[in-house]
């Protein structure tokens, strides 16, 4: 076997252990495939490195290369999805000023009821609230519009666009009144003393995919053997992880000067879904706060991709139909089933689901006949069908 | 010729001068320097430039690619700027590590002046900061080597040029770098004592 190496663009966050963990740990190395990891400081640099083939493959937000599909970007080659990277470890925190409001009134902070945080965040808004997420093409903004829709406050919200390292001097600062960011950035405020955790994304959304493996199309076509081999190296990463032994020791690693140049102790509370809310130490526990291969949470399927791509669509005065039938071509399913099947992933029967439909995890159909999915019910029991959207 | 109103994203406040110089070297042009992340978005939005110039590894690219998609009936529709036609023009710029956000419309032929200035500065400080590294690294690495060799010339009694000749043979021996094996001779050199 060939030693090939392929850089790899990511953004410091937890949700980039598997691509540091199959290099750290070996998996890369069990495939024949050298990686050289390439931190980065903006989605908009990723999305240009990838684009110019300054990286092979990079760690991207789920609907970036949706935007990208649908002309929200600049002119690059065909951006694809091979595959999820984590499920969730996004969180929502808000400043001093109005978590103190909020117990004043008596709100319990239990950091997983929807409904109850925004009715009492309502009661102490007054007037605009400034949200920030970390890009226009985020899980984050998706999770922050469903939750505050349909309300009052969902006229007085404004989204603005913060890198995360920024968030909590962006709070600091009141330019912001909450933020919705991933792990390790909302603890890191709270370690600050500027913000308080109010809510799990996955609270809103069950399984909000958070970050995915993208590779330029002619990537995959030129070098289907190094595809495979990283996806089935990245694969067997997050399997590891997905092991709770395994989560302290990949804090350990995530934290290391090269990679988030954070303490252990901050990357682990997302890891570990153990989350100081407020910087007296409350500690709130949510099981599975972030996923990284449990519930088949690996594969891209292609609602997710038609989900996104109407929200997009519906933003920029894009036709839906046609926006979702460009995006779930981008979500490769079948480069999925062809790479995976040999490390021993089971597939499901079917590449689009509907969303939101599972409120307990659920035996679905599939190759092995062990494929056990969800929950990913949203707070508000909408469900999205790819089939009925396209219509 | 109408004046370009062009904004210099940049904390470090001597690069910020000298890519003020050679844009201006380039043209006579309006250029302002915002330095800090705080409140940028709303600089931008009040300042209307024509161009913003900013590092391509700067966080706040991601504020100006919010800026890019917003265009109200009221604002100006900025994009980041790919020539299609000049591939080679984009792709020099980010190599530089300048990324350029401009304004709908504008004329290719008054970019590029401009576009090559900033590439020219932004190149001569990657440039700049790729030669600081190396040499602290090489600095760093000649003095664990002498660390390593003064423990090696204590250990085992030989003079500088044998312990110097042990370390690089069994630098080559391993496959390794010497400076590496330097380095856990060192740490297991403070374990033992």
């Amino acid at each position: 076997m060939t030693l090939s190496t392929l850089r790899l663009g990511y953004l410091p966050l937890i949700d980039a252990a598997p691509l540091i963990v199959a290099h750290e740990l070996g998996f890369a190395a069990e495939e024949g495939l050298g990686l050289d990891l390439v931190r980065l400081q903006s989605w908009a640099q990723c999305r240009d490195m990838l684009g110019l083939g300054q990286v092979d493959a990079a760690h991207m937000l789920v609907p970036m290369p949706v935007a990208q599909a649908l002309g929200l970007g600049p002119a690059f080659p065909r951006f694809d999805l091979a595959m999820v990277l984590a499920v969730g470890g996004q969180a929502i925190a808000i400043s001093a000023h109005l978590a103190d409001a909020m117990r004043a009134r008596g709100h319990g902070f239990d950091f997983d009821d929807p409904v109850a945080a925004r009715d009492a965040l309502a009661a102490v808004a007054g007037g605009v609230l400034r949200v920030g997420v970390p890009f226009p093409f985020s899980t984050q903004a998706e999770l922050v519009r469903r939750w505050l829709a349909n309300t009052p406050l969902a006229k007085n919200v404004t989204i603005h666009t913060v890198p995360p390292p920024q968030m909590a001097d962006a709070l600091a600062l009141g330019e912001v009144d909450a933020f919705c960011v991933g792990e390790p950035w909302a603890s890191y405020a709270v370690e600050r003393g500027v913000g308080t955790l109010l809510l799990a994304g996955r609270s809103i959304w069950a399984a909000p995919p958070e970050k995915g493996l993208v590779l330029t199309q002619d990537f995959t076509q030129a070098h289907p053997e190094e595809t495979g081999r990283l996806m089935r190296a990245i694969w067997r990463a997050g399997r590891w992880l997905d092991q709770p032994d395994n989560r302290s020791t990949a804090a350990e690693i995530m934290s290391r000067t090269a990679y988030l140049n954070l303490p252990p102790e901050l990357s682990e509370r997302g890891l570990l879904g153990r989350l100081h809310i407020s910087a007296a130490g409350e500690v709130r526990h949510f099981p599975d706060f972030i996923r990284f291969h449990q519930g088949a949470a690996n594969f891209p399927w292609r609602s997710l991709a038609a989900l996104f791509a109407r929200r997009i669509a519906q933003l920029h005065g894009l036709d839906p139909t046609e926006a979702i039938a460009t995006a779930t071509a981008c979500f490769r399913t079948d480069l999925y089933r062809q790479h995976l099947r040999s490390a021993g992933a089971d597939l499901p029967g079917a590449s689009a689901r509907m969303e939101g439909a599972m409120a307990h995890p659920t035996a679905v159909a599939s190759e092995k006949g062990q494929m056990i999915l969800g929950p990913d019910a949203f707070f508000d029991g909408d469900i999205f069908d790819p089939a009925f959207a396209l219509r | 010729m109408t004046r370009l109103s062009i904004i210099v994203v940049e904390q470090d406040r001597e690069r910020a001068l000298r890519i003020v110089d050679g844009l201006m070297a380039s043209g006579s042009h309006d250029v302002v320097v915002i330095a800090e992340p705080a409140g940028l978005a709303r600089r931008i939005a009040d300042l209307k430039p024509d161009i913003v110039l900013i590092d391509v590894a700067n966080p706040s690219r991601d504020v100006l690619e919010e800026l890019a998609l917003a265009s109200g009936p009221l604002d100006r529709p900025v994009a980041m700027f790919v020539d299609r036609s000049d591939v080679a023009l984009t792709r020099a710029a980010i190599e530089a590590g300048v990324s350029a956000y401009v304004v709908d419309g504008l004329q290719v032929d008054r970019i590029k002046p401009i576009l090559d200035a900033a590439i020219a500065r932004f190149h001569m400080f990657q440039k700049m900061r790729a030669e600081l590294a190396a040499t602290k690294a090489a600095l760093e690495d000649r003095k664990i080597i002498d660390r390593a060799k003064a423990i090696l010339m204590k250990a085992r009694g030989i003079d500088e040029e044998a312990a110097y000749a042990l370390l690089r043979k069994t630098a080559m021996d391993q496959n390794r770098r010497m400076a590496d094996i330097a380095q856990q001779l060192v740490m297991a050199a403070g374990l033992l004592t």
